[in-house]
């Protein structure tokens, strides 16, 4: 698939989804040009790849030409897409931030607040990443910021 | 009817079915709010409608209404149109162009969080005319305003010099005085900027090197200040701006003294203080080992790097063993000696649950290999080896089979390595090992009796393993009388009777486990025999004389010739089936063989696997030889930094290229294979005295490779000729290739094995 390969070693990432154990999407967020029909057949390939993999295996799986860094939180799958040199652990941790800051925003989350306040999510995921790379790794500022907007509502 | 009540509804649905008729009720009152309800009406619709988006159902008839809210002076509204826009809209559709305008205007909103909004979905979506476009705003963002907005406008403007390279020169003078800023996330997002205009043009890289102190002062302070509670990830302060940081100074160092002298210390510093408990300190760390693998440092710190990796090795944690297999394997060849103290631990990672995880362990173990430990690596890889998922299998036969090749302790030892292989995984191993291992055993003399003892008694459990069988066949039909001599000073004596041999044979030829190439193999195993035993030659006759009727038409007409030996030509069979001579492969750079003597003339109505053995260079023993012979043997990383210039320059590859000078055909044989670069020898004309070849390169990388050129050195007693190559460009993708013709001329048709040393050079992109 050509559109995934931008330039030789562009190291952004690529998408994040949140994907629940029967392939339903949470949260789908792009950061690289891709096709309807070519984002419904990553959706498929990386929970297709995620779930036969259990606690013995690593969080890091080599997909296409990239890797997935992945972590499991209850019924939901966190997928991110990077490139093969990066960092692993380095996004392992942005992941874990990134639920723990959901975690303060809805009060202790669960499946179904991502669901019902699905534009929310969304909020939260561009005020910690942007333009493909991590943003603010801060927890009390984003929640600050998030507490602002929502007073905006 | 109110969104969560919607979703309430979808979810309810049972089936499929009836999910599309919820949704495409909502989407038609959707589609009639679009129409005539008011703003706030709009917007919630909208909203709606991008929940059924998420599901995956089409919902692209928004698009129009995202540009319309966005225009909304409303910030709830607005905020829905930014989202569908960044949801329904991205670079192909032109409803995106609409949007420009408006963000524009956003971007210099009184309000922030509307700044905020339109900055977010520009870097998000944002296409080369948009960027074009706004450029001038985001760089004015980025000196102006609260740290809030400069966070969101770096990343915006790596987005857009992303899409349009050109403009980075823009943005080049703001992103220094980023630098001095004391909020973590703006400071973030420079570094991120600046690295992106490192990568991107070299001149940019020169400039920022001079701010290397500047960068180390900062990470000094992240690393020493006691507590930053807004940014301490479990203990360290702020590790995704470390990692930053140090993936900068990395390109900044990278092949530049003065900058690798200027983090020497702080990279120590960071290296021996960080707390590898958790893993944010482990990726700190390993960002910190990545860095100063890459750039200049001393040997201290390359020692210290190595022990961090040791160190990772150990861990508990899986994900950190495997990144520093990953790690380890790339530095292998240069620091192999710091890499071999951490053998007993990467010998033990093969037995992890985890494939990945044990594959990295694989190729680290086979590279670890040396003669020194040859022995006690053997037994684990053995051992491995009849364990492993099947997807490594032949990996591993292979990897062990270069092992033994360069470095057996003894042949009995290397024919024995071979056979256990074979025993547990012969279905994968590659075609060639039947010949090279037919080849081996006829070189080790003195060890016949043993091997032939040894593969008989294989053969007699287990005829399933074609490659063994077919080398079992071999051996007896060539050794059969060591065989019935029954007694052999490496093995307990066993008394075996023609009987028993013939019967062995002939199990291979009848069942249907046997490929057809195998009872090729103990047909003609069975006839030689005819000449080694006495008693029962009658039963072989009829056994051959059976088979001149066999329908596999190569099976026949082999019986239907030895027939003809028996009657026609039975004064010939004792010459024709006589012991074979030693067969040499024309390869001075095996550890284990002795390139003894010249080849002779081979009998044309030997078995033809034999002649494959003779002919075949598999490619790989050639890139041994390749590190035997201390070839300077720079692998071409994939450099962090890819510039448009080409910055990796020719790694000099010494090849040894073998050629005999026999009046043989020899079929076109690759020799070199490595990083995509391949080089083939196709034999085109052999005289006597003269041998033309012609050397093609092909190349199978996404780049070009520019300045191919090829040059070959040849002993006294030879002369060489190389005429014009073809070019000297290979196109990328296999598209072309370069080839070349060479002349070889031996006038004194000395007989000993021509070397030819041939060296590469070449630029890649």
């Amino acid at each position: 698939v050509l559109s995934l390969t931008v330039q030789p070693r562009c190291k952004i990432i690529r998408f994040i989804l949140i994907q629940n154990r029967a392939g339903k999407t949470r949260l789908a967020k792009w950061y690289m040009q891709f096709d309807d029909d070519e984002k419904q057949k990553l959706i498929e390939e990386v929970h297709a790849v995620v779930t036969v993999r259990d606690a013995k295996h690593t969080n890091f799986v080599e997909f296409r030409n990239f890797k997935i860094i992945y972590r499991r939180y209850a019924g939901l799958y966190f997928c991110i897409c990077v490139d093969v040199t990066d960092n692993n652990l380095a996004y392992l941790e942005a992941i874990h931030n990134f639920v723990e800051v959901l975690n303060e925003y809805f009060h202790n989350v669960c499946e179904l607040d991502l669901v019902f306040n699905f534009y929310k999510v969304y909020t939260v995921v561009d005020e910690m990443f942007l333009a493909g790379e991590i943003r603010e790794t801060s927890q009390t500022k984003v929640l600050k910021q998030l507490l602002m907007l929502q007073s905006l509502e | 009817i109110i969104m969560h009540e919607m979703i309430r509804v979808i979810r309810s649905a049972r089936t499929q079915g009836e999910e599309r008729g919820i949704i495409q009720r909502e989407c038609a009152d959707i589609r009639s709010q679009f129409r005539q309800g008011d703003n706030g009406e709009r917007s919630h619709s909208l909203a709606k409608l991008l929940y059924v988006h998420m599901l995956g159902y089409p919902a692209h008839f928004g698009q129009m209404e995202c540009v319309r809210l966005i225009a909304s002076p409303r910030y709830s509204e607005k905020r829905i149109g930014y989202l569908g826009a960044m949801m329904l809209l991205d670079e192909k559709q032109d409803a995106s162009l609409l949007i420009t305008n408006s963000i524009k205007n956003d971007l210099s909103h009184s309000s922030q969080y509307v700044q905020s909004l339109a900055l977010c979905t520009l870097a998000c979506m944002g296409s080369a005319e948009m960027c074009r476009d706004l450029a001038p705003e985001i760089e004015r963002l980025l000196r102006a305003s609260h740290s809030y907005i400069k966070k969101k406008a770096t990343l915006c403007a790596v987005h857009i010099i992303r899409k349009v390279p050109e403009l980075a020169e823009l943005f080049t003078p703001s992103a220094r005085t980023l630098l001095s800023e004391k909020n973590h996330g703006v400071l973030h997002g420079a570094v991120v900027l600046i690295t992106e205009l490192c990568e991107r043009n070299p001149d940019t890289l020169v400039q920022f090197r001079k701010a290397v102190p500047e960068l180390v002062q900062i990470m000094k302070g992240l690393v020493t200040s006691s507590y930053s509670p807004e940014h301490n990830v479990a203990g360290i302060s702020d590790p995704f701006l470390q990692v930053r940081i140090l993936r900068l100074l990395r390109i900044l160092g990278h092949n530049n003294d003065t900058a690798s002298d200027a983090m020497n210390d702080l990279l120590a510093q960071v290296a021996t203080n960080t707390d590898s408990s958790k893993t944010a300190g482990s990726a700190v760390l390993y960002e910190t080992v990545l860095t100063i693998m890459d750039i200049n440092s001393e040997s201290g710190l390359r020692v210290l790097a190595v022990n961090i990796l040791g160190r990772f090795l150990l861990n508990n944690d899986r994900n950190i063993r495997y990144i520093s297999m990953t790690s380890l394997q790339k530095i292998v060849q240069t620091d192999h000696n710091a890499v071999q103290r951490h053998r007993g631990t990467i010998v033990d990672c093969l037995k992890d649950q985890d494939t990945s995880v044990k594959r990295r362990a694989l190729e680290l173990s086979l590279a670890l290999v040396s003669a020194v430990n040859i022995r006690s690596m053997m037994k684990e890889l053995l051992i491995f080896l009849s364990v492993c998922p099947p997807e490594l299998r032949s990996q591993t036969a292979s990897g062990i089979f270069n092992a033994a090749e360069r470095y057996s302790p003894s042949k009995r030892w290397h024919i024995d390595t071979i056979l256990h292989v074979l025993t547990t995984a012969g279905g994968d191993v590659r075609d060639e090992t039947v010949p090279n291992l037919i080849q081996l055993i006829t070189t080790a003399s003195e060890l016949h009796c043993y091997t032939v003892h040894k593969l008989y008694r294989a053969l007699i459990k287990d005829i399933a393993q074609q490659s063994l069988v077919q080398v079992a066949c071999w051996c007896i039909g060539e050794y059969g009388d060591l065989l019935l001599k029954g007694e052999c000073e490496e093995i307990e004596p066993v008394q075996v009777t023609e009987d028993d041999i013939l019967d062995a044979l002939e199990t291979v030829l009848q069942s249907h486990m046997s490929s057809p190439a195998t009872r090729g193999f103990a047909l003609t195993a069975t006839m030689k025999l005819s000449t080694r035993i006495t008693d029962n030659v009658d039963r072989i006759r009829s056994i051959v004389s059976i088979y001149g009727s066999c329908i596999d038409l190569e099976l026949q007409q082999r019986a239907v010739e030895y027939n003809a030996l028996f009657k026609k030509y039975d004064h010939m069979r004792a010459a024709v089936l006589e012991r074979m001579p030693v067969m040499d492969k024309n390869s001075p750079g095996h550890t284990n063989g002795d390139t003894s003597g010249e080849i002779k003339e081979p009998d044309t109505s030997k078995p033809k696997p034999v002649e494959a053995g003779l002919l075949s260079e598999p490619a790989s023993q050639v890139c041994d030889l390749l590190d035997l012979l201390g070839g300077t043997d720079t692998p071409l990383q994939p450099s962090p930094a890819p510039t448009s210039t080409p910055t990796t320059t020719s790694s000099a590859d010494l090849l040894d290229l073998l050629g005999g000078l026999e009046i043989k055909p020899v079929p076109t044989v690759s020799v070199y294979e490595k990083n995509g670069l391949s080089l083939k020898i196709q034999c085109d004309k052999q005289t006597e005295t003269e041998v033309t070849v012609t050397l093609i390169a092909s190349n199978s990388t996404q780049n070009d490779i520019t300045n191919f050129t090829l040059q070959a050195a040849v002993p006294k007693s030879v002369q060489l000729q190389m005429k014009a190559p073809s070019g000297n460009v290979i196109p990328a993708h296999g598209l072309g290739q370069v080839t070349q013709t060479v002349l070889l001329n031996n006038p004194n048709k000395a007989s000993l094995p021509c070397f030819r040393f041939v060296q590469l050079s070449f630029l890649l992109n």
